[in-house]
């Protein structure tokens, strides 16, 4: 690999002083070995002997179950299980006050391809065969699938205890809002839309249940970013004591937030197996995979902004309206971070927020890698680039006018340790040439910015129990090895490396000395898992931890057998020695076995909590957005465009994240390139779309997410501002990008052809009309001046 | 219907009876125990499940396990050699071409068949020859890197 290349790449103005001997240095993923030789085990991998597991769907939007009838499936051969509604009376959720779904439709179906019963069967033609002798009769209801139906007032609710089909109303005011207008020279406001996208992680959805009916116990390997709220819900819904549950999270194929909750197939699968007492695998194809959704909902957002002659914000005011689908999932945390992370990024004294969320006949959306706050961050950037232009400021100027000094709290009390948008600013544009290029491209070439940024960790989890955040277990024994236990969920991030090596460093150790086990619930400690960018936060300050309390340990042993006081020890990589002398030198292993003749095996942890500061304003709702520290973005974006057919290439994406210290620079490159690009698929031509109901964007064909044939080369720099309270300084580095990608190509592409785009995502289609609307209105322009003349 | 088949698997030949309607990737799956293979999609939309036949790069999960009669068949699992990593495995490992690893026996596959016939491809060679393969946590960035590395070191 080229070191210098990745090297070069960063800026180590105020790296962390005691790091570096193995941290700061790309360094492949622990676990890549596997996963390039084919070795690796994800769930679907995992099957022999297992039954077939299959899902029946509800063919309607919206209607309430009259009857289902399954005895002529469970007559047929080989069939030897089947489950309905009525196999579990209990909902599930991810939100404690908003469990409102049941695994299998009980009285109502609510979107088209909600589970109504399943099969376990000897293979997977019998379990389909099942499937189609299953008689449902559904009484239909009128369905809805954008939230202005569905608000309408003589509309049905989907659920009877949500008036107006809204899960949550969110009215949020920090400021004097009115008076920070009046002292605007600009008011703008526009409106809009941005189109529901779905993860489309590449590896469907599976599980594997298992019940031994002689032990009452039931195991799972599930594709879960969070294998503890499955553990939670398995227990809930099959109703059974949490210690006889087991959840195992092999290799997972991504999730950016698909499996942040558990997932309706996790429990069937579970409640099929307890049914056969054996073990049932349920593969999702590609097009349940996307029945199942939880993606980013249809958005809109209404806003406008207050801005004085040089540029400075006096107000924002916004509104966001959600589609979220038939089922509460997050919605109330997304919609609250909408308007959460309207705060953080720029100095804004007064801002107002309505939120609403609604409830639509479609599949259930959820949380999606930058979760919340994407949609307003688009809309924000976009209308602040519209207001630069009008009152003849530069882009980069306008931002730099509104930058924040940390530390600080923010208006709606979010805390800021660390802030390097500043140098993001001035790595982007000089990479750019942004200063010699911009405005003096050819027509149909444009270049576009944005900033953007995103939480380290949610400081509040939504299964609030008081424990730690994280803990992490670390063990030595016999043969000087290190295991290091960890329920974080590495689902291709890094998480897994990142632990290893903040190991590595405390204790000064090799790589090879260490190995790391992972989600295993009889095994590893409870974890909080994967979602809102909190592992390398939070877990890496507890692997931390627990090696310095390990390291503790392995220095008073030495000092013990070198007859001195524990302070005077020092270690160099895998050496102990007294300090000031080069004769009493101890290896790691002589030490380690010093340790253990005191107390055999050594166990030790270390822990993370959240300081209640980072636990974000009093105010209701007030622990969402909240975070230890915030990632900060700028990209600048190129783009040609073919006005004939409205086709947009991205031609090159420039881009600067502050993730305050690259613990993996290697792991930080890859998130960074992974999000900007997820934030291009979004932009471009990422949208799902349904016809009344079903999903015509159920392949990785018709959801057209990039391929690699239209991806740009992404120049990626690494800021280090080094949060005080983050591992080793370090923040996110895996989402924070992803939501200044959609603003910065609308801003390119108005630079390009003139025209300015409010809805995404920006297909041909899309910008062929707003252009047609462009020459149609100059046209007539000239026309009326013609007769002005 | 069913048929005696005969067909190498990975250097090993094998005489297997397989059903008409069986898939290759679910012969190689389920009957050989060969997962490195994945299927990411309904049928011919990802490029997860591809694997050489007699060289060339195919489909799995589009490919009648029966019409590879006599073929040879080549996955994953069989790049490596006494448990090294062939130069595009490595390659992919060192550049982070794979994230969280499930494209990557088919990225690995799709272009250990473009390095064989053409050992030094430029980027939009590598992006043709890429792509109906689909990732979705790289942006392709590492991945365009890694083929580039493996070729530059098979070169040396």
């Amino acid at each position: 690999m080229n070191v210098q290349d990745k090297d070069r790449a960063r800026d180590r103005s105020g790296a962390w002083e005691n790091a570096g001997r193995t941290v700061g240095k790309p360094m492949p993923l622990v676990d890549g070995v596997e996963k390039v030789s084919g070795r690796a085990r994800y769930t679907a991998d995992l099957a022999e002997d297992a039954l077939t597991g299959r899902i029946l769907r509800s063919p309607v939007s919206h209607g309430r179950i009259v009857r289902i009838d399954t005895s002529a499936a469970e007559a047929l051969k080989g069939v030897v299980a089947v489950v309905t509604g009525a196999d579990c009376a209990m909902t599930y959720g991810v939100i404690p006050i908003a469990m409102n779904e049941y695994p299998m439709a009980r009285d109502k179906v609510r979107y088209r391809g909600e589970p109504i019963a399943a099969v376990a069967a000897l293979d997977a033609e019998t379990a389909a065969r099942a499937l189609d002798l299953i008689e449902v009769e559904i009484e239909e209801l009128p369905a809805y699938y954008i939230a202005a139906d569905s608000r309408a007032p003589d509309a049905v609710l989907l659920h009877d205890n949500k008036a107006g089909n809204i899960e949550r109303e969110v009215h949020h005011t920090f400021g004097d809002v009115a008076e920070g207008f009046r002292e605007a020279d600009l008011v703008a406001e526009d409106s809009f839309d941005c189109a529901e996208i779905n993860h489309a992680m590449m590896e469907p959805h599976a599980a594997l249940a298992e019940y031994d009916p002689e032990w009452e116990r039931l195991t799972l390997h599930s594709v879960t970013q969070v294998p503890f709220y499955v553990h939670l819900m398995l227990a809930r819904c099959l109703e059974m004591d949490s210690s006889r549950v087991r959840v195992v999270k092999p290799y997972v194929g991504g999730g950016f937030g698909a499996r942040t909750e558990t997932l309706n197939f996790e429990i069937i699968a579970a409640l099929l197996a307890r049914k056969v007492g054996g073990k049932v695998m349920m593969k999702l194809s590609r097009e349940e995979s996307f029945l199942t959704h939880r993606g980013r909902p249809n958005t809109q957002v209404k806003l406008k902004i207050g801005m004085t002659r040089d540029g400075r914000i006096t107000a924002t005011e916004c509104e966001a309206v959600m589609s979220g689908g038939a089922y509460a999932g997050y919605g109330i945390v997304t919609i609250l971070y909408a308007g959460a992370l309207l705060h953080g990024l720029y100095d804004i004294p007064n801002i107002k927020y309505d939120g609403y969320r609604v409830y639509t006949n479609s599949p259930p959306c959820g949380a999606m890698r930058g979760h919340g706050t994407v949609d307003v961050r688009h809309a924000f950037e976009s209308l602040l680039d519209r207001m630069a232009r009008q009152l003849g400021l530069d882009p980069f100027a306008v931002r730099r006018a509104n930058l924040l000094e940390a530390p600080l709290f923010t208006a709606n009390g979010l805390m800021v340790n660390s802030y390097g948008l500043p140098e993001c600013l001035d790595k982007v544009e000089k990479a750019s040439g942004w200063a010699e290029r911009k405005g003096k491209l050819p027509k149909g070439r444009g270049l576009g910015m944005a900033c953007s940024h995103y939480v380290s960790g949610a400081a509040k989890p939504v299964h609030w129990t008081g424990e730690p955040h994280a803990v992490v277990a670390m063990k030595l024994d016999f043969d000087g090895s290190v295991t290091v236990l960890t329920g974080a969920s590495d689902i291709g991030q890094g998480s897994t490396t990142i632990v290893a090596l903040a190991a590595a460093e405390v204790l000064g150790i090799e790589m090879g000395r260490i190995r790391v086990v992972t989600n295993d619930s009889v095994i590893t400690p409870k974890d909080n898992g994967s979602y809102s960018s909190r592992v390398t936060f939070m877990v890496g300050n507890a692997a931390i931890e627990a090696a310095k309390a390990m390291r503790a340990k392995l220095v008073a042993a030495a000092a013990k057998k070198l007859e001195v006081a524990p302070e005077e020890i020092e270690c160099e990589g895998e050496t102990f020695f007294v300090a000031g002398s080069s004769q009493s030198v101890l290896p790691f292993h002589d030490v380690a076995i010093a340790a253990l003749a005191e107390e055999g095996t050594i166990n030790v942890k270390g822990t993370f909590s959240t300081p209640i500061e980072a636990q974000g304003g009093k105010h209701r709702g007030g622990a969402v957005g909240s975070t230890m520290g915030f990632s900060y973005g700028a990209q600048v974006v190129e783009v040609s465009v073919d006005e004939d057919t409205g086709q947009i290439a991205v031609e090159k994406v420039w881009v600067a994240l502050d993730c305050g210290y690259a613990i993996n620079p290697l792991a930080v490159e890859g998130q960074i390139e992974g999000s900007v690009w997820m934030g291009m698929g979004q932009g471009l031509s990422e949208e799902t779309h349904y016809i009344k109901g079903l999903p015509a964007h159920g392949n990785l064909t018709d959801y057209r997410f990039p391929t690699i044939a239209e991806s740009p080369p992404i120049d990626v720099q690494i800021v280090e501002s080094i949060d005080p309270l983050g591992p080793f300084g370090a923040k996110e580095a895996g989402e924070g990008a992803l939501s200044g990608f959609p603003p910065a190509l609308v801003n390119a592409v108005a630079d390009a052809v003139g025209v300015d785009m409010n809805a995404l995502p920006l297909t041909p289609d899309r910008l062929i009309e707003a252009l047609t609307k462009l020459r149609r209105a100059n046209k007539n322009r000239r026309a009326e001046t013609r007769e002005a003349v | 219907m069913k048929r005696v088949v005969s067909l190498t698997v990975n250097g090993r030949e094998v005489e297997d009876i397989i059903p008409d309607n069986l898939l290759l990737i679910d012969y190689l799956r389920e009957r050989r125990g060969l997962t490195g293979t994945k299927q990411g999609c309904d049928g011919g939309e990802c490029g997860a499940c591809t694997v050489l036949v007699n060289g060339r790069p195919r489909l799995s999960c589009v490919t009648l396990a029966a019409s590879c009669a006599g073929a040879e068949v080549e996955t994953v699992e069989a790049q490596a050699h006494g448990g090294r990593l062939s130069a595009l495995q490595r390659a992919f490992h060192e550049n982070l071409g794979a994230q969280c690893g499930f494209c990557t026996p088919g990225m690995i596959m799709t272009a250990e068949a473009l390095l064989r016939d053409e050992p030094d491809p430029d980027e939009d060679r590598i992006r043709e020859a890429l792509g109906g393969n689909l990732c979705r946590c790289t942006g392709y960035v590492k991945i365009i890197r890694s083929v580039r590395a493996a070729a530059e070191e098979l070169k040396a």
